[in-house]
């Protein structure tokens, strides 16, 4: 596919056997194409983000609702499909997402550390970059590492406080009394935001979505989703530490 | 006026390199920078030390060949302007200037200021060309093209490929230049029979030198000609569309 100068691209190669691999393979080469699925990944995990927001807000109408929801989520489906099988294909494409989307930003770090082995000596001056995307592997580790750390306290229950399956309430309200916790949880959230500000209008560009009559709404879009999605995720561990029970 | 330059200094492409301190009096603040460092060059030559290489050659800004990254910023503070349109009045009388050459893996550093920037012929080569039958020129009424996209097509092509872009890209990445030198012909309709295998070439030999996007802006922001990023928004949906497309080459053995 790629060309090299002097070489006869349209005559068949009868010298070296060229070793065609498949398409996803090819497609997955090209750094564009990465960013092409980071942008798309990138919009399943905005989705996923959403989503958990909405539904985590449930908290704040009392321990029957969220309990009720959580279960609505594993009953989801029912009765064309067994208890957890949508849940599952739900996690399964959202783990796929995550995959790419980290697997694809470790490449690319990489190929942009190869293509400047030598720094600049003097200090840059940044004239467009904003603080929000020159850190977005920063935030994006620090996401992936709380991410973790949310897993084991409130999906597995291993360093939550005598965890309840299935009691969700009990589970955060266990976890929030915690004030350690409840700061970890609102930094990894503002760093999420910040990961949010840059990535959902970054996708515009990734993606190829380029359109004067639209394109000052992008950053408009961008400020606004990563605005709501902070402060729904940071008012959780916030209140609830402050001692909002409802 | 008078500045104190700190100029990167390299003896050849394998040199370690190092900055050195030139204190530089009686500039003129109508001086380009281009002509400080001709000064500069004279009195190094005259006092029997080595003078400074750098790149010049139309000194008005069309040819692309000045390439200095000025206080961290490629061009210099300006906006819309090469080196050589940035003039001496933009600076502090008794200001201090550190100059660097370009710095990517695909732009080697020849000499002091100068560095190889051919990998933007090897992508040109690739794929910045339209095939169209030599001999007289056919009427140009034949092949109508709406204003506005002709408008777009010409702000594309004033990129100049002075490697402003990559140098001021965290990333080292081509983005904005290889999209000006693909959009230009693929937004026209003279452009169009080779539209998706000239965005699949460019792309992908961009790609063995440079490194990858990731929406900084800072390259429209270094670029002298103001070229938008807009454009690396179209070479993505073309380089996308384009794998796509080559896969409904229907009948066709590969």
């Amino acid at each position: 596919m790629t060309k090299v100068a002097g070489e006869l691209t349209d005559a068949p190669n009868v010298n070296v056997p060229r070793r065609k691999a498949p398409f996803i393979v090819t497609f997955y080469r090209s750094a564009v194409a990465k960013k092409w699925l980071m942008a798309v990944s990138g919009i399943i995990l905005l989705g996923y983000v959403l989503a958990h927001m909405v539904g985590n807000l449930k908290v704040f109408l009392g321990k029957d609702e969220i309990n009720e929801y959580a279960d609505w989520l594993r009953r989801l489906g029912e009765p064309a499909f067994p208890r957890e099988v949508v849940l599952w294909g739900m996690r399964t494409v959202l783990i796929a997402a995550f995959v790419i989307h980290i697997v694809a930003a470790y490449q690319l770090t990489m190929i942009n550390r190869r293509a400047r082995p030598t720094q600049y000596k003097s200090p840059r001056d940044y004239a467009a970059a904003s603080f929000a995307s020159r850190t977005m592997r920063w935030t994006g580790v620090i996401v992936l590492l709380f991410l973790i750390f949310h897993l084991l306290d409130l999906t597995f229950g291993t360093v939550n406080p005598g965890y309840v399956g299935g009691n969700v309430y009990r589970n955060l309200i266990a976890s929030f009394d915690r004030v350690p916790v409840a700061v970890a949880y609102i930094v990894a959230n503002l760093a999420l935001g910040i990961h949010i500000f840059h990535g959902a209008w970054s996708m515009f560009q990734s993606l190829g979505f380029n359109n004067p009559r639209y394109n000052p709404w992008r950053r408009t879009f961008a400020i606004g989703f990563a605005g709501l999605i902070t402060t729904g995720n940071v008012a959780i561990p916030l209140l609830i530490t402050a001692g909002v029970r409802p | 006026m008078k500045v104190t330059l700190n100029v990167w200094r390299q003896g050849g492409p394998s040199d370690s390199g190092a900055f050195q301190i030139y204190e530089v009096d009686d500039v003129s603040p109508d001086m380009s920078f281009l002509e400080l460092f001709d000064v500069l060059n004279e009195r190094l030559i005259t006092k029997g030390e080595e003078p400074v290489a750098f790149d010049h050659d139309c000194r008005e800004g069309i040819c692309g060949s000045c390439s200095m990254m000025i206080n961290g910023r490629a061009h210099g503070p300006e906006r819309g302007t090469a080196t050589c349109q940035l003039h001496m009045r933009k600076f502090e009388d008794g200001a201090t200037i550190t100059v660097e050459p370009w710095r990517a893996a695909a732009f080697p550093i020849i000499k002091d200021l100068c560095v190889d920037r051919s990998a933007f012929d090897r992508i040109i080569e690739s794929g910045g060309y339209i095939t169209a039958p030599t001999g007289t020129a056919q009427e140009a009424n034949l092949t109508p093209v709406p204003k506005e996209v002709a408008d777009a097509a010409m702000d594309a092509a004033a990129c100049i490929g002075c490697g402003a872009c990559v140098a001021a890209c965290p990333n080292s990445a081509a983005q904005l230049f290889t999209a000006a030198k693909i959009e230009h012909l693929n937004l026209l309709p003279q452009g169009q029979p080779e539209r998706w295998s000239r965005v699949v070439a460019m792309v992908d030999e961009m790609e063995r030198f440079f490194g990858s996007c990731t929406n900084h802006g800072e390259c429209e922001s270094a670029c002298p000609k103001e070229i938008s990023i807009d454009f690396i928004a179209l070479m993505n949906r073309d380089y996308i569309r384009a794998q796509f497309k080559q896969r409904r080459l229907t009948g066709q053995k590969s």
